[in-house]
């Protein structure tokens, strides 16, 4: 034995906790990468919030960037995140279209008018099968359209001011630079 | 006789309430879906038992109550009784929405060959050292020499 092959076993032990240090700090195993980014939002038709006379479908989501926030008034992370989307809606102007999943539409549109809107449309999605076509599988989360309807990011969790700024923040503002070119 | 008319009937109470309930955990406690033939049945239930529900990290569609889950047994069985699709066509249907975590084997690609290949990879590499270990010759005795050193060392304190 020589007396470097006495530190293999030491060599091993750093590795295994380089590995795991790395693995374990990947990512959080709750968030799952969506398998939407870079492809388009899926084809849908269903009732407007508050009208459901009037049917909405993927057109009403296009010509300007827009937010699609998933939420629904059983789900207290979306009503911590409410605030932050009035806050966006109101400073950056940015559309914010709502889809409310899995909800009684009367407990949506009160919970509306109580803590204020900041949706231009909600898409009533009372069964939940928009929210499988989006691969969603907890409210509230919310996806970044570009012009087109092509999905550019989608987060899982609550929007707070951090998320804004580090996640979504720079792809508005590469969007509207590539619509201003 | 009459006596004990009571008690019988408290045990048989008892009995059956002890194999009804178990029926009941045992039965489906929700969706229950109608199938035109056991084919499809079986094709249902071996597909929930292989997809992952994608809220609770380690439970399949079967096992979950989840309303994530309740909501894509029901889509396995649209896609496969209306829409008639194919047991890979469903996987990828599910794939393409809520990604590879819904299969529990994830695809074998350029990123995911090193968790395939890894396994095997330990493996050989133990063996080989295991190899090496074996083909080693024994310890030589020691010339006088050097047990004249040794039992001197021995023998110091």
């Amino acid at each position: 034995m020589s007396r470097a092959s006495l530190f293999v076993p030491l060599g091993l032990f750093l590795l295994i906790v380089v590995v795991g240090f790395v693995g374990f700090s990947l990512n959080d195993p709750h968030k799952l990468p969506s398998a939407l980014i870079g492809k388009p939002f899926p084809e849908f038709t269903a009732p407007r919030l508050g009208a459901p006379e009037e049917l909405l479908d993927r057109a009403d989501l296009l010509g300007e960037p827009v937010l699609v926030n998933i939420w629904a008034t059983w789900c207290p992370t979306c009503m911590a995140e409410h605030g932050e989307l009035l806050r966006i809606g109101a400073e950056t102007g940015i559309r914010i279209v709502g889809v409310n999943y899995k909800d009684d539409p009367a407990k949506a549109l009160d919970w509306l008018v109580r803590f204020g809107d900041p949706y231009d449309i909600v898409i009533e999605d009372r069964d939940g099968s928009l929210g499988v076509e989006l691969g969603v599988y907890g409210a509230p989360e919310t996806f970044l359209l570009d012009a087109d309807g092509t999905v550019v990011h989608k987060h899982v969790g609550d929007i707070n001011p951090r998320v804004w700024r580090d996640a979504f923040a720079p792809r508005v503002a590469a969007l509207a630079g590539e619509e201003s070119e | 006789m009459a006596r004990r008319l009571p008690l019988i009937a408290l045990i048989a109470a008892f009995v059956a309430l002890m194999f009804g309930s178990g029926a009941l955990v045992a039965a489906p406690r929700f969706d229950v879906f109608e199938f035109e033939n056991p084919e499809l049945e079986k094709r249902y239930q071996a597909l929930i038992a292989e997809l992952r529900c994608p809220k609770c990290l380690n439970t399949n569609l079967a096992g979950s109550d989840a309303p994530i889950a309740q909501d894509l047994r029901r889509t396995v069985h649209r896609l496969l009784i209306e829409e008639d699709m194919s047991d890979a066509e469903i996987r990828a249907w599910l794939q393409e929405r809520y990604g590879d975590f819904v299969l529990y084997d994830p695809p074998f690609r350029p990123d995911t060959w090193v968790l395939w290949l890894a396994p095997a990879g330990f493996l050989i590499a133990g063996f080989l050292v295991l190899a090496r270990l074996l083909r080693q010759p024994a310890a030589e005795p020691l010339s006088d020499s050097e047990s004249a050193r040794l039992r001197d060392l021995l023998e110091r304190d």
